[in-house]
């Protein structure tokens, strides 16, 4: 989609004048022509934030003529190589981490470590900075974060007199408890491969701890390593408990869905975005709650996964000072309220000095994520590592559920892919 | 001969263009060059970049390293490269069904009965329809919790099977579907074909005795070669790019148990994790040797055909 904000015709006479004063001036406020942002933010609640985010933009600065491209966020993964190396827009979407990798190496993006002296992002972004950092250079803004957990339902936990885990003792309990009764403990749409990368990030993180999963994912330590295996082992577990739903294989994550929501399983692993169509099949607070990913081995401190989703300046852009002034803009602690509520993108603000949206699941995502994740942030499996591990890899955890005793080939093939990205 | 016959002798005739002398060798160049020019530009030039592709590292966005044969000895010991060669080879023999399945259907509707339009309409219907909704067709048919398949099943108190999500079954259940719009456009092209078989040769076998799968083998089908043969050729072609089917039943899954050559290097070099422009130009180019087997075979085949007449 996409529609213009016509600049009145006397401002289109002036613009000729501006453009060559902006120049001089570069950071001066009044900001003119065309301004393009190419945006992956397709599903209505997004889609209805980027639009309103460049009319409130366009209402700052009426001389500039405006022009949103809103693309579906799968196609937008596949396109966005091809508009950053010809026609390439302003502002464009992209994700944090690893994730950005290959554009910032190729230099398709617009190193803006400038911005990131500004006050502004120095105090009230700091969390997110090593996210979006690449070289000691910072490339991109994020817009909003969310957190991960379980979400599960509260009323079958009190049915059967189940309380929320914290230990993996517990939790496999539990699970025992639920499977006794004919319930799943866990439902899961591993058609999309990257529903497993979240458990399998969960279980490192919680075996072996936060260092080690960031060395293993930046690609430095050997998939055949044992502390690798044992987070394999503790998976097993689960999986001959027989506590994932069946044929898991054939559902995408939002098909897996309705077991939650009929009460055929008790709990998924999923990111906050998964609330809202929870919600939409029936699922109240009173039914719907969420606890953080209990700890496995004792004494190593909790971390979790929280994907940033961001804004990026291609290298190629044609009127950087708007695409500057619009990053500043998406990442001022007001728009930021605005933008992440709950009836916006229903996800937490990255903005220190923004408040979070008076809903149960993001109240309790930013505590835990701002109070109860010393270990440290991690951001998704496919961001943090390297694309050809991350397909490789998901794919592989997939046939690991599958068929658990194939793993020592599955982590050759994974060990394999990692030489090679190494070389 | 004298000469006075001929008028103007005295003066030369008007000189006539370059294109006027050649006109008959020319034109024909002519008409043909737009075509050629894009046959050129969108497919022959472009088998030649591939080629050339395969011999560098490349992510598509920085600088292409040159490194030799190096792809091609690492698809020689790449697991999924097999997998999918082997499903390339599955769904080449398997959709040859298409062709005696169209054929059965056709020689069924070719009678005159009543609304005999309509009914030869509604089985051409399958082909009509996109390859996408066929596919998202045949996945909610084989959905293990709702799906038709699993419902009959229950019935006859078989146990549900996970079609699409059962690294033995997945490409039998795309394979199926994809029949059944193959079937189809078979069965199209025996329907024409039927209709130039020569009533005096039926009326002469029938004479000599011949009837049921006799009449059918000897004097029937042989009168159906030309539509056999353009049957045999859609359907490998079909069963080559059987891209489609995949991407929207299974995405290649469960874990690349369904892919296809094809499939494979789009997901290496396009995909959202795929960054590997050579190895995926690789794999094109096996693929472009496997295709070039049968084109080299049907060319041949043409040949000798038009060499016959």
């Amino acid at each position: 989609m996409r529609f213009k904000l016509k600049a009145s015709l006397a401002a289109l006479a002036t613009t000729a004048i501006v453009t060559t004063g902006a120049h001089a001036a570069s950071h001066s406020e009044a900001l003119s022509g065309d301004f393009v942002i190419f945006s992956d933010m397709s599903n209505p609640a997004p889609r209805a934030v980027i639009e309103g985010l460049a009319a409130q933009f366009g209402e700052m600065h009426p001389d500039l003529n405006i022009e949103v491209t809103i693309i579906d966020r799968d196609a937008y993964k596949t396109q966005i190589r091809n508009f950053l190396t010809a026609n390439a827009p302003d502002v464009a979407n992209w994700y944090a981490a690893n994730r950005m990798l290959p554009y910032v190496k190729a230099g398709l993006f617009e190193d803006v470590s400038d911005l990131w002296e500004e006050p502004q992002f120095a105090d009230q972004l700091a969390s997110t900075k090593g996210a979006l950092t690449i070289d000691d250079k910072q490339w991109g803004v994020p817009y909003t974060y969310y957190q991960w957990g379980v979400y599960y339902r509260k009323d079958l936990y009190e049915q059967y007199g189940l309380t929320e885990p914290t230990t993996w003792e517990e939790e496999k309990a539990n699970c025992q408890v639920l499977l006794d009764n004919g319930i799943k403990c866990y439902t899961l749409g591993s058609k999309n491969f990257w529903t497993t990368g979240g458990w399998f990030d969960y279980l490192n993180l919680r075996t072996n701890g936060y260092d080690f999963h960031a060395q293993l994912t930046a690609g430095e330590i050997p998939w055949t390593d044992d502390r690798v295996k044992a987070t394999f082992a503790n998976w097993r577990e689960l999986l001959d408990m027989g506590a994932f739903i069946d044929n898991h294989t054939a559902y995408s994550w939002q098909e897996s869905l309705p077991f939650m929501v009929q009460g055929q399983a008790a709990a998924i692993l999923m990111g906050n975005f998964a609330v809202a169509p929870l919600r939409d099949g029936g699922l109240d607070d009173s039914k719907l709650d969420f606890y953080q990913f209990v700890e496995i081995t004792p004494g190593i401190e909790l971390a979790e996964d929280a994907p940033t989703d961001t804004f990026h300046i291609p290298s190629q852009a044609k009127n950087k000072d708007a695409a500057r002034a619009f990053l500043k803009f998406v990442t001022s602690p007001e728009v930021q309220t605005a933008i992440n509520a709950g009836d916006a993108l229903g996800q937490l603000p990255v903005n220190s000095a923004a408040g979070v949206d008076d809903d149960k699941f993001l109240i309790e995502g930013f505590e835990m994520l701002s109070e109860n994740s010393p270990g440290g942030v991690a951001q998704f499996f496919d961001r943090d590592a390297d694309a050809q591990i991350a397909q490789i890899g998901m794919e592989g955890f997939q046939e690991f559920m599958v068929k658990p005793d194939n793993l020592d080939k599955i982590l050759d093939r994974i060990e394999k892919v990692r030489q090679r990205v190494n070389k | 001969m004298p000469s006075t016959a001929l008028p103007h002798t005295d003066h030369a005739p008007p000189p006539r263009s370059w294109y006027k002398r050649n006109e008959i060798r020319v034109t024909p160049w002519l008409f043909l060059a737009p075509g050629i020019l894009f046959f050129m530009v969108y497919v022959i030039i472009p088998i030649f970049q591939s080629f050339s592709i395969s011999l560098y590292e490349w992510d598509g966005l920085s600088d292409a390293y040159f490194i030799g044969l190096e792809n091609y000895r690492e698809l020689w010991d790449d697991d999924a490269f097999y997998t999918s060669l082997r499903n390339n080879l599955l769904w080449l023999v398997l959709y040859l069904l298409a062709i005696p399945a169209g054929l059965l259907i056709a020689l069924f509707l070719n009678q005159t009965v009543t609304g005999i339009r309509l009914y030869k309409s509604l089985f051409f219907f399958p082909f009509v329809i996109s390859q996408i909704v066929v596919g998202l067709v045949f996945s909610w048919f084989y959905d293990p919790s709702f799906g038709l398949l699993n419902v009959i099943l229950g019935y006859v108190g078989l146990g549900p099977i996970n079609v699409l999500g059962d690294e033995n079954f997945v490409n039998y259940g795309i394979i199926a579907a994809g029949l059944w719009p193959q079937t189809a456009y078979c069965m199209i092209l025996y329907l024409t074909g039927l209709n130039a078989v020569d009533p005096e040769q039926v009326e002469a076998a029938r004479l000599d005795g011949a009837k049921g799968w006799k009449m059918l083998w000897y004097v029937i089908v042989p009168q159906l070669k030309p539509a056999t043969f353009i049957a045999f050729v859609v359907t490998i072609i079909g069963a080559l790019r059987s891209f489609d089917l995949i991407s929207i039943m299974t995405n290649g899954g469960p874990f690349g148990e369904s892919r296809v050559l094809s499939f494979y290097m789009f997901e290496v070099a396009l995909s959202e994790y795929g960054f590997r422009m050579g190895y995926g130009a690789a794999i094109a180019v096996m693929l472009f040797l496997i295709m070039l087997l049968f084109i080299s075979y049907f060319l041949y085949a043409m040949y000798k055909d038009e060499k016959g007449h």
